[in-house]
């Protein structure tokens, strides 16, 4: 066995707090280790070079490199040793930077702690084998959860290179938030006219199948073989039949809460969000339907001229077969009544959020564009912009910055003065200024230079009621003084929030998200659409928040990458699965009862028994069975129960 | 700046906790078994993050904790470490599905069992950490090693 150790620099990433040189020479004293150097980056270009050299001039037979984590560049390195003619499985990575040199300061002590990190993935190497990997056929066709204008991006991008794809959305209509907003900054252009012929395009195209009114509930299988049951729910509707005339909608006798105009109107129980809804299809909501609530009514029914209307219809399951799963399910607001009581916690009239003002603005909203105040259907005379609700507020949680609020106001700001009259006095409360995107400061400079937008710097601290105005009491830093405007309306930038239930659908996918349920990237630079699950990927605000523009650039990056994956035919399954010693097993079954994926199965051999036996191309490697095998038949590859023991060794003995 | 001053003195009172408990004679060894996507992620993240941490504890990484095998903690204080943690995924986290709560239920037996075999229960833990809670790896850690250099290092080899 001849083992070659390499020991990263990374400039003073690793070299700083550990000593590399001395490091490497150490290395080169234990057993089996024939060859140990230092080097400045190891992953560069002449790093890699001199691993491969190492390997063809000294006939190393395993490699291992001391540098950063094996999530960072565990595969290039594998890549590197293999292209050298090495197994890449007879290869290890120690973590001398993540683990060692990033979180201590003592040289010293850092440079022993990497020197033991260092011998146990010599340990580890010692007893690896060469792996070989299986391949298996790729289902190209792709599932992409949400129809926002991310999701809209993606499907399109792909369904244009080929694909076959099927967005489900869990609404009646794609378009997702998009939808609801008036226009767009720093263009002030109108966003359903940017959104609804996409919308259109993706209902068209003949590569896309929009299943709206539906939820993912349960994916089972892996990359290129997912098996997904979606949800239809039962719109109480055939939308075989439905035209989208509206007729049902016009004379249906009840209200409902209107969720597309964000509470500020009231809609039926058989709706159609908007006009341009796509599809357009009426659905039923039974909780405020006369007939499902009292038994009687039915008038839908009769005026329907397509004769859609089904009060039996139920929900049924869906079974699809997929490629690869893109999630891009989007944002809601965050529900700043429930945290902000200091702004009335909804129950002064006169403060709205930023999404129902938007719906205020918007020529085919409720008010049909006209500004007003819920309180008295006047025209303002004074709005007050407050930003950061649920944004940058650890008071409440949400210590992130929602990215898109500064932005909106500024546009909202704008905008009132347009549709008020520049008379208007426009004040915005805010802690900072964001505007990094292109043309966004300009854009709120002209806010505060052209339409004299008055920006206040600091927060409010509250909000009452007094003479028929909000009083908005708070504070000017920059004055050092305490401020109070009497306002007709205030707007809250009130900040984004991952969607609802977005925790839960992670989980059904098993990808990981953050505490405020943000899906997380593989890596943050280098791997930003992927997920930690191998061929399901992000686009969008569900991966943090994002405005628009930000939103499609990813979706785009998203395809892309979604295509990478589906440019093979046969996909290489990972070699780190496990196997069964036959000969030992006693059949139990017990790993084909904790096997999460069903890999295991009952194999009858030529001598009549009948043994336990993992099918490759479904085990997933994660070892359940290993650990659950009452005789140790089981093993898993890459992670055995030696190599685990030998390196707690190495830690010990030292 | 202050936040890297501030740092330094957790670090410099954990080193402080660390040296009065190992004394003189040897400082004290913790193994990490850590499961691949979570806290391996986490405590990569808290690298990044340059969240300072003791030194003592060294990382052998599990594609799950549903991998890992109570005998494995055992041996591991058969062979003389001062404390064995184990990190996983959340419940209802796992990345596949239901590894977590076969660990679960195991190590729970295991914590139990571990006072009957002369071991002190600080010296044993399993805990979840996320992908993205590199703040919460430096606390789980940094609190368990503290615990366990209060006790010193075990005795003898056997358990």
């Amino acid at each position: 066995m001849r083992i070659g150790v390499f020991i990263c620099h990374c400039g003073t990433n690793i070299a700083g707090t550990v000593d590399s040189r001395g490091l490497a020479e150490r290395a080169a004293e234990l057993k089996d280790v024939v060859h140990s150097e230092d080097l400045m980056y190891t992953c560069s270009e002449p790093g890699q070079a001199a691993i491969q050299r190492a390997i063809k001039e000294l006939g190393l037979t395993r490699v291992v490199v001391a540098a950063c984590s094996p999530h960072m560049h565990e595969v290039t390195f594998r890549r590197c040793v293999e292209e050298a003619g090495l197994n890449p499985w007879l290869f290890e990575m120690a973590n001398i930077r993540e683990h060692c040199s990033w979180i201590h300061t003592d040289m010293e002590k850092a440079t022993e702690k990497a020197y033991e990190i260092v011998k146990m993935a010599v340990a580890k190497v010692r007893v690896a084998e060469p792996l070989f990997s299986e391949e298996v056929d790729v289902n190209k066709d792709v599932l992409v959860i949400g129809g926002g204008v991310a999701g809209i991006q993606t499907a399109l991008d792909l369904a244009d290179a080929g694909l076959k794809v099927t967005i489900v959305e869990r609404r009646s209509t794609i378009g997702g938030v998009m939808a609801q907003l008036d226009k767009t900054f720093p263009t002030i252009d109108c966003s359903a006219c940017i959104l609804t012929p996409r919308m259109v395009d993706a209902a068209h195209h003949e590569n896309i199948a929009i299943m709206a009114y539906s939820e993912v509930d349960r994916v089972s299988g892996y990359v290129g073989n997912f098996k997904v049951d979606i949800r239809r729910k039962a719109a109480m509707v055939d939308w075989t039949k439905c035209i989208g005339c509206e007729l049902c909608m016009q004379k249906c006798p009840s209200q409902a809460p209107d969720v597309f105009n964000s509470g500020l109107a009231e809609t039926k129980a058989i709706y159609i969000p908007f006009p341009q809804a796509v599809p357009k299809r009426a659905v039923i909501q039974t909780e405020y339907c006369r007939w499902f609530q009292q038994g009687k009514c039915r008038v839908c029914e009769r005026v329907c001229p397509a004769g859609a209307i089904d009060y039996e219809q139920k929900e049924e399951i869906v079974q699809r077969d997929f490629g690869a799963i893109v999630m891009a399910t989007g944002l809601d607001v965050f529900p700043w009544q429930e945290h902000y009581p200091q702004y009335g916690g909804g129950q002064i009239q006169d403060v709205i959020s930023g999404l129902q003002y938007e719906r205020m603005l918007n020529a085919s909203g409720p008010t049909g564009g006209h500004v007003h105040r819920l309180s008295n259907h006047e025209e303002p005379k004074t709005v007050v912009f407050i930003q950061c609700v649920g944004s940058r507020d650890e008071s409440v949680g949400r210590p992130y910055c929602s990215s898109v609020c500064c932005m909106y106001t500024a546009k909202q700001a704008i905008l009132t003065k347009s549709h008020c009259g520049m008379d208007t006095e426009v004040y915005v409360f805010y802690i900072d200024i964001r505007a990094a995107g292109k043309g966004y400061e300009e854009f709120v400079k002209r806010a505060q230079t052209e339409y004299d937008v008055k920006y206040v710097r600091g927060r409010v601290s509250k909000l009452y009621e007094e003479g028929g105005k909000v009083m908005v009491r708070g504070v000017d830093t920059l004055l050092g003084e305490q401020v109070e405007v009497p306002a007709d309306l205030v707007v809250l930038a009130s900040g984004i929030t991952s969607a609802d239930g977005a925790s839960s659908l992670a989980q059904t996918l098993n990808i990981s998200y953050d505490e405020y349920g943000f899906y997380k990237e593989s890596h943050p630079k280098l791997r930003p659409v992927e997920t930690n699950t191998a061929g399901v990927f992000l686009a969008g605000a569900c991966q943090s928040p994002k405005d628009i523009p930000t939103s499609v650039a990813q979706a785009s990056g998203t395809a892309a990458k979604v295509l990478v994956l589906l440019a093979k035919d046969k996909l290489k399954t990972s070699p780190l699965i496990a196997t069964v010693d036959q000969s030992r097993c006693v059949s139990c079954w017990k790993c084909l009862n904790v096997c999460p994926f069903s890999a295991p199965e009952k194999q009858e051999l030529r001598d009549g028994s009948t043994k336990s036996h993992v099918i490759e191309t479904v085990c997933q490697g994660c070892g359940i069975c290993v650990a659950t095998c009452p005789v140790n038949c089981i093993s898993l590859k890459g992670f055995t129960t030696d190599s685990v023991i030998d390196q707690i060794e190495e830690v010990l003995l030292a | 700046m202050t936040v890297v001053a501030s740092s330094q003195q957790t670090q410099e009172a954990g080193s402080a906790a660390l040296a009065e408990g190992a004394g003189p004679a040897r400082p004290i060894k913790v193994v990490a078994i850590l499961c691949n996507w979570c806290s391996y992620a986490g405590a990569d993240g808290a690298g990044t993050a340059r969240l300072v941490q003791p030194y003592g504890f060294r990382v052998v990484r599990v594609p799950c904790t549903g991998r890992v095998d109570p005998l494995l903690v055992l041996k591991a204080f058969e062979k003389g470490a001062d404390g064995v943690l184990i990190s996983g995924c959340h419940p209802g986290d796992c990345h596949y599905s239901e590894g977590n709560y076969y660990a679960r239920r195991k190590f729970e037996l295991l914590r139990r069992m571990v006072p009957h075999l002369g071991i002190e229960p600080e010296r044993f833990r399993y805990t979840w950490v996320s992908a993205s809670e590199a703040a919460r790896w430096q606390e789980v850690v940094t609190t368990f090693l503290a615990g366990v250099a209060a006790l010193g290092p075990r005795e003898g080899r056997a358990l």
